[in-house]
């Protein structure tokens, strides 16, 4: 008897997918799948569904395995070498607390979310995707959490992220930008973060960032980084895939997929210039700036994904024009608003050395050079009168994508752009004409936003009374966890440990 | 002219021969290095091919072994056993 040949990967794959699939018959498969309609979204046949790179559970598991065992290889190796005093600074620190804080959470979110998106799919194909980005999130928040433990020995303001997630203002803006996703339905959830976050936006935080990760000493976070990178490639073709599957399926879906594309690309957009600030003000040696990245990841690689997908009939996100504007100052814009808001966060600002603004007027020339280097030096002087700048009050922020109300017009870096919108008689402000725009889609939703400065005003941050009482709600020490970096206990601890001193006593080991 | 694809992989041994494997079968490849990965470029179209990283390696390999060493990718997918494609289909 001739050996059978092997099963071909096509094969296999369908044979793991397809064949393993049923249709029920005690229930009807509207009742079992009650979700996957109600969006307006039309399938003919589900099994056109395709996964291109056609993993199977089996071979997941195997890829993964593997992954796992080189990540903790290297983190073991990381821990017992004292890894953290590699950094190229202990400012770099504060771009992990924020990773920490806003990033490893939605990684969480992501976990349930897709767990939720899959089950309410009736096509096997769909499932197995989400299935597998499930397990992948959730390991990307375990394997962050492990590699951060390290630094947490040695570090302030990485105790409470869990804590912080559902309290800290700033916070707030991950935390609603995936909770909106997870409230809407399974197709614009997969939508929103496979696509628009994803394939579109996240190249943005795993490629630059965590190169210059590398580029800082950080071997945890280049490390995982990569991993969970590993991942994304994956996810970000399932992202594609269920896009040009929804508009392969039926031409009613076009407009649909349109509405959600502009609303995610925006939302994401908006998202990432907290990233885009942590590459330009929180890597001590810079690798590309934020200007940079957008050029190569948007306007080169992100429309080059946008022309393929013109022969649907999609056009470009709507105010993707806005966002290109925006380059050469949101990165600035957010830096001077996280510097005067310091003593309610998690982490330490500062005004970045000479060297590093003359980078800043290299890559973004005269704008930077007239209104920002300006600002920063008159900020420093400040501080080195003894005067550090601290607006002591809560901001105003966006009803849509709560990042404070600070982002200029697109055409006037010298004025804010504040949009009011109003529903039932009630008037709320966003950020821009892209959050209005959202607002103005589905008021319903937004207008039930918890915002972190109203509802801490009306005493639903445990009374906190002040700036300074909402910080002690969050479980931030002053000066210690929050506030201006020179000076601060993390400064002396790595002032000491660069010159092989011990650990000085500080007043976080006396308040302990 | 097209649009770029593009893959980008972790600068490590491991990657090393495939990344020679995708310049040699690529001629408008172009591989940009910055910390830690290397991102290549190329108009069109960009194919792995199992047959040319085997030769680089000296080894078996199995296409979807390139998932451990792959960061990102832009361009529409295809793969099989012997080749995996990145393509934009304007």
């Amino acid at each position: 008897m001739a050996k059978a040949k092997r099963l071909g990967l096509k094969e296999r794959y369908s044979l793991m997918t397809r064949g393993l699939d049923w249709e029920t018959s005690y229930q009807p498969m509207d009742e079992v799948f009650p979700y996957d309609q109600y969006e307006g979204i039309k399938i003919i046949d589900w099994d056109k569904w395709e996964d291109p790179f056609r993993l199977t559970m089996e071979s997941y598991w195997k890829y993964q395995s593997e992954k796992e065992r080189k990540l903790y290889a290297i983190l073991d190796a990381f821990q017992q070498n004292n890894g953290h005093l590699n950094i190229s600074d202990a400012r770099y620190m504060n771009a992990v607390k924020l990773w920490l804080q806003g990033i490893t959470p939605l990684e969480y979110a992501a976990h349930r979310g897709f767990a939720h998106a899959g089950r309410a799919f009736r096509g096997a194909g769909a499932r197995v995707a989400c299935q597998m980005q499930s397990i992948d999130e959730l390991r990307h928040a375990q394997t962050q959490l492990h590699a951060f433990s390290h630094y947490n020995k040695f570090f302030n303001g990485m105790h409470g992220f869990a804590h912080m997630r559902d309290r800290a203002w700033y916070l707030s803006i991950p935390k609603s930008f995936f909770e909106d996703a997870m409230s809407a339905g399974p197709f614009e959830f997969v939508t929103s973060i496979s696509f628009a976050f994803e394939y579109v936006l996240t190249n943005l935080l795993f490629m630059p960032f965590v190169s210059g990760a590398a580029y800082n000493g950080d071997m945890a976070t280049t490390t995982f980084g990569f991993s969970a990178q590993s991942d994304e490639s994956r996810h970000m073709t399932l992202g594609l895939e269920v896009v040009k599957f929804m508009l392969e399926q039926h031409e009613d879906n076009v407009p649909i997929v349109q509405a959600w594309l502009d609303k995610w690309f925006w939302r994401g957009y908006r998202l990432l210039s907290l990233v885009g600030t942590m590459m330009d003000y929180m890597l001590p040696k810079k690798v590309m700036s934020w200007k940079e990245a957008w050029e190569i990841y948007w306007e080169e690689n992100g429309i080059a994904l946008f022309r393929d997908l013109s022969r649907y009939g999609i056009r470009l996100p709507k105010y993707h024009e806005v966002a290109t504007k925006e380059k050469t100052r949101v990165t600035h814009e957010l830096w001077a608003t996280l510097y005067q808001y310091g003593n309610a966060l998690g982490l330490h600002t500062w005004v970045p050395e000479d060297e590093e603004l003359d980078w800043m007027s290299e890559k973004y020339g005269d704008l930077f050079d007239t209104m920002y280097r300006p600002r920063l030096q008159f900020l420093r002087e400040r501080e080195e009168a003894g005067e550090r700048y601290f607006n002591n009050r809560l901001p105003m922020v966006c009803q849509v994508c709560q990042i404070p109300v600070f982002f200029t017009e697109p055409d006037d870096p010298e004025q804010i752009c504040v949009r009011i919108v109003e529903w039932a008689d009630t008037k709320h402000h966003c950020c821009s004409d892209g959050c209005a725009d959202i607002f103005n889609r589905e008021p319903e939703k937004y207008v039930q936003s918890l915002i972190p400065p109203q509802q801490i005003y009306r005493g639903e941050a445990g009374g906190a009374r002040d700036i300074f009482e909402y910080a002690e709600w969050l479980h931030l020490k002053k000066g210690i966890d929050s506030g201006e970096y020179h000076g601060s206990p993390d400064h002396q601890n790595w002032t000491a440990w660069q010159s092989g001193q011990p650990t000085p006593k500080t007043d976080s080991d006396e308040a302990a | 002219m097209a649009d770029n694809v593009f893959l980008a992989l972790q600068n490590n041994s491991e990657a090393q021969p495939i990344i020679e494997a995708i310049l040699e079968d690529n001629p408008g490849a172009v591989a940009n290095e910055s910390p830690g990965m290397v991102k290549i470029n190329c108009p069109g179209r960009l194919v792995v091919r199992r047959e040319t990283v085997e030769e680089k390696m000296g080894r078996k390999f199995d296409l979807q072994e390139i998932h451990i060493n792959l960061i990102s990718l832009g361009g529409n997918i295809d793969e099989d056993d012997d080749e995996l494609v990145i393509a934009w289909n304007t």
